[in-house]
């Protein structure tokens, strides 16, 4: 067996196999709620009215989201570089510890001063989390997959640490959380009443500006080519190890302000449990947009609103939440096999 | 306690090769996929779903080694899902290993609670036992680490040997080897790239599910959630620890085990009550991050790992 290009795709050639996979996630989710003993299209409508019936459902869609445009761009940028970041959730957490450090009162300052301090900061934190595997992979050739994997285990625990010790909240009851912040570090409502934070506003933009570097820049570009052919790149003069650098640099700031918008926007301390994931969620987030930066946007909203949804159909008639998980693996194991099969197709010798 | 007398006593030695079994299970079937050309990212979730159907099936009535089966099976399954995907396809393997990762996990938690519903402490069930082979065991020192182990850690290092003898000392061997250095090679000699992968990496993946079912079955007694705990991504490391060889992977998984046990003595230790917890913890994976930097310059990767192989494509 082997791959053969299709020269001039037809229409349902390139429409076909991405319909397909998603029937196909749905059909599998339907058999599972089968054999939870649920009816798989109560199972499916519940989702649906819990992620988008409402619109306190709605909000929550949106707030769930957007940890996940972060993280999903922070992917999406590294692994366009074939930069394989899957150390999103430490990087997450380096931004939420510096967004603890600095907004319980270490910088008595007006919000204006300093969420933008905070922001930045975090990124920067996020980055150096990434410059450790990144250096190792570009100086001695250590494969980032297995470091920046370990290096998630490593930095819960030093959060754990930090939790359990010079962080801990005295008034915490005994628990492993950070202080609150102070009201000036909080991000506000985009709209008064309104249950969603100026951290989603965030997210868009972080999500346009990753799209102008990624298209509009020499740095898009080189980061581009490097992702396409490590060698050609070399070859035409690109400084290959520089560019994958400032990737990681740009990757693990974007992720980092993942955990800055939750413990700011939506949370207001840091606990062991900011994350269910969100750094690993990215990942999928990032594939199914095909790494682009806009779709990350709309790639996030929907998988938010599968947990959401799973979340509330979940509390209403039982059915676990891990659907929701088994959906979107499945999703993004099928998708990108579908959209494999939009440009080859499988033949027998 | 002094550090002699920790690395002299024979329960050490013991808790050590303990707990380098399920790893020995796990890093030689990633040897395997590996050797044949395919990175398999999915090994964190295939021995969660390993530990979890191996013991299940003990619970729900199966014998022990009816388990055991159960949860090669398992991993099987997830191989064949795997090696489907990667090979023939040439999909991404990290993408795809990650896939399969979060599949596993997902489908063996959503598994656990509708078999479980509404337990707070998971069901126990009659594990293996340490089986001690008369004569050896009574050994000074290695006697009780390496002969009275349960039947499963035997099983590792039997195992480990015929890995060996398979990989350089037969025809399949030398084909599965050629498949991850020169599949065209292999392709010229009229045998099926194709075929040899997808075998490795669904036998790699069943061995991944026992080293899983070690941890139910015969290092503890029940299933918890986290309870693999990065331990695949450790395996990863240590293939390339093992220069992709399965006697030097044995060694690595026993040192590396033994770093562990040793942390957790030292844990107990008046020195070790002023260190938090959490830096023990962290020992396992930065020990393996080390081994990797370690190993960097040396390693002899398998020229066409990662590399997906069309035929007549040049």
């Amino acid at each position: 067996m082997r791959l053969e290009p299709i020269a001039n795709p037809t229409l349902a050639r390139t429409t076909l196999p991405p319909a397909i996979a998603i029937v196909a996630t749905v059909f599998i989710a339907s058999i599972l709620a089968m054999v939870a003993g649920a009816n798989p299209f109560a199972v499916l409508g519940l989702i649906i009215k819990g992620a988008a019936g409402s619109k306190f459902a709605l909000l929550e869609t949106l707030n769930r989201a957007t940890p996940l445009i972060f993280t999903g761009l922070s992917v999406a940028v590294a692994f366009r570089a074939k930069l394989w970041n899957i150390g999103a959730e430490a990087q997450l957490y380096a931004g939420a510890l510096i967004t603890v450090v600095l907004g319980t009162g270490m910088l008595p300052w007006a919000s204006p001063a300093l969420l933008p301090v905070i922001a930045l900061c975090a990124m920067l934190a996020g980055a150096v989390v990434l410059m450790a595997p990144a250096l190792l992979k570009v100086r001695f050739g250590v494969d980032e997959v297995v470091t920046t994997l370990l290096f998630n285990f490593i930095f819960l625990l030093f959060i754990s640490l930090l939790l359990e010790g010079p962080l801990k909240d005295p008034m915490g009851m005994g628990w492993p959380k950070s202080q609150r912040l102070i009201a000036e570090a909080r991000l506000p409502r985009i709209i008064d009443g309104l249950r969603l934070h100026w951290g989603f506003a965030l997210a868009l933009i972080a999500a346009v500006a990753v799209w102008v570097i990624q298209q509009r820049t020499t740095l898009g570009y080189e980061m581009r080519a490097v992702g396409l052919n490590k060698e050609a790149a070399d070859f035409a003069g690109i400084p290959v190890n520089r560019v994958l650098i400032k990737t990681a640099l740009l990757s693990g700031g974007l992720a980092a302000l993942a955990g800055f918008s939750e413990v700011a926007g939506l949370k207001g301390n840091l606990t062991l449990d900011l994350s269910p994931g969100f750094g690993y969620t990215g990942i999928i987030v990032a594939m199914l947009a095909l790494l682009n930066p806009l779709a990350v946007i709309a790639s996030a909203l929907f998988i938010a609103g599968i947990f959401v949804g799973a979340d509330s159909m979940s509390r209403a008639i039982g059915v676990p939440t891990y659907l929701a998980d088994i959906m979107l693996a499945t999703a993004l194991l099928l998708m990108v096999l579908a959209i494999l099969l939009t440009r080859f197709r499988l033949v027998r010798e | 306690m002094d550090l002699f007398d920790i690395l002299l006593s024979a329960s050490f030695w013991t808790a050590a090769i303990r707990i380098a079994s399920p790893l020995i299970f796990a890093t030689l079937g990633e040897l395997i996929c590996e050797r044949a050309g395919v990175l398999n990212l999915g090994i964190e979730g295939i021995m969660v779903a390993g530990a979890f159907a191996g013991w299940m099936a003990v619970y729900s009535g199966m014998g022990l080694w009816g388990g055991v089966a159960v949860a090669m099976l398992a991993g099987m399954m997830f191989g064949l899902i795997h090696s489907t995907l990667t090979v023939p396809f040439g999909l991404s393997q990290h993408v795809v290993g990650l896939g399969i990762t979060l599949l596993a996990t997902s489908l063996t938690y959503y598994a656990y609670r509708l078999a479980l519903p509404e337990v707070t402490s998971p069901p126990k069930i009659t594990a293996f036992k340490p089986y001690e082979i008369p004569v050896l065991s009574d050994l000074p020192l290695i006697g009780q680490a390496l002969f009275s182990q349960t039947p499963l850690t035997y099983l590792a290092f039997v195992l480990v040997g015929l890995v060996s003898v398979v990989l350089y000392r037969t025809p399949l061997g030398l084909a599965l080897r050629a498949a991850g250095e020169n599949p065209s090679a292999v392709a010229a000699q009229g045998l099926s790239v194709t075929g040899l992968r997808m075998g490795a990496v669904i036998f790699g993946s069943g061995f991944m599910a026992v080293g899983g079912a070690f941890l139910t079955m015969s290092a503890f007694d029940s299933f918890f959630f986290e309870m693999v705990n990065g331990r695949g991504w450790i395996c990863i490391a240590l293939v390339v620890f093992g220069a992709w060889k399965p006697g030097k992977a044995l060694l690595g998984a026993i040192l590396f085990a033994a770093f562990d046990a040793l942390q957790i003595r030292i844990q107990q230790t008046p020195l070790g009550a002023n260190i938090p917890y959490q830096v023990f913890l962290m020992m396992p994976y930065l020990l393996s991050i080390l081994a990797l930097i370690a190993m960097s310059r040396r390693a002899e990767v398998p020229a066409a790992l990662m590399v997906p192989f069309n035929k007549g494509e040049r």
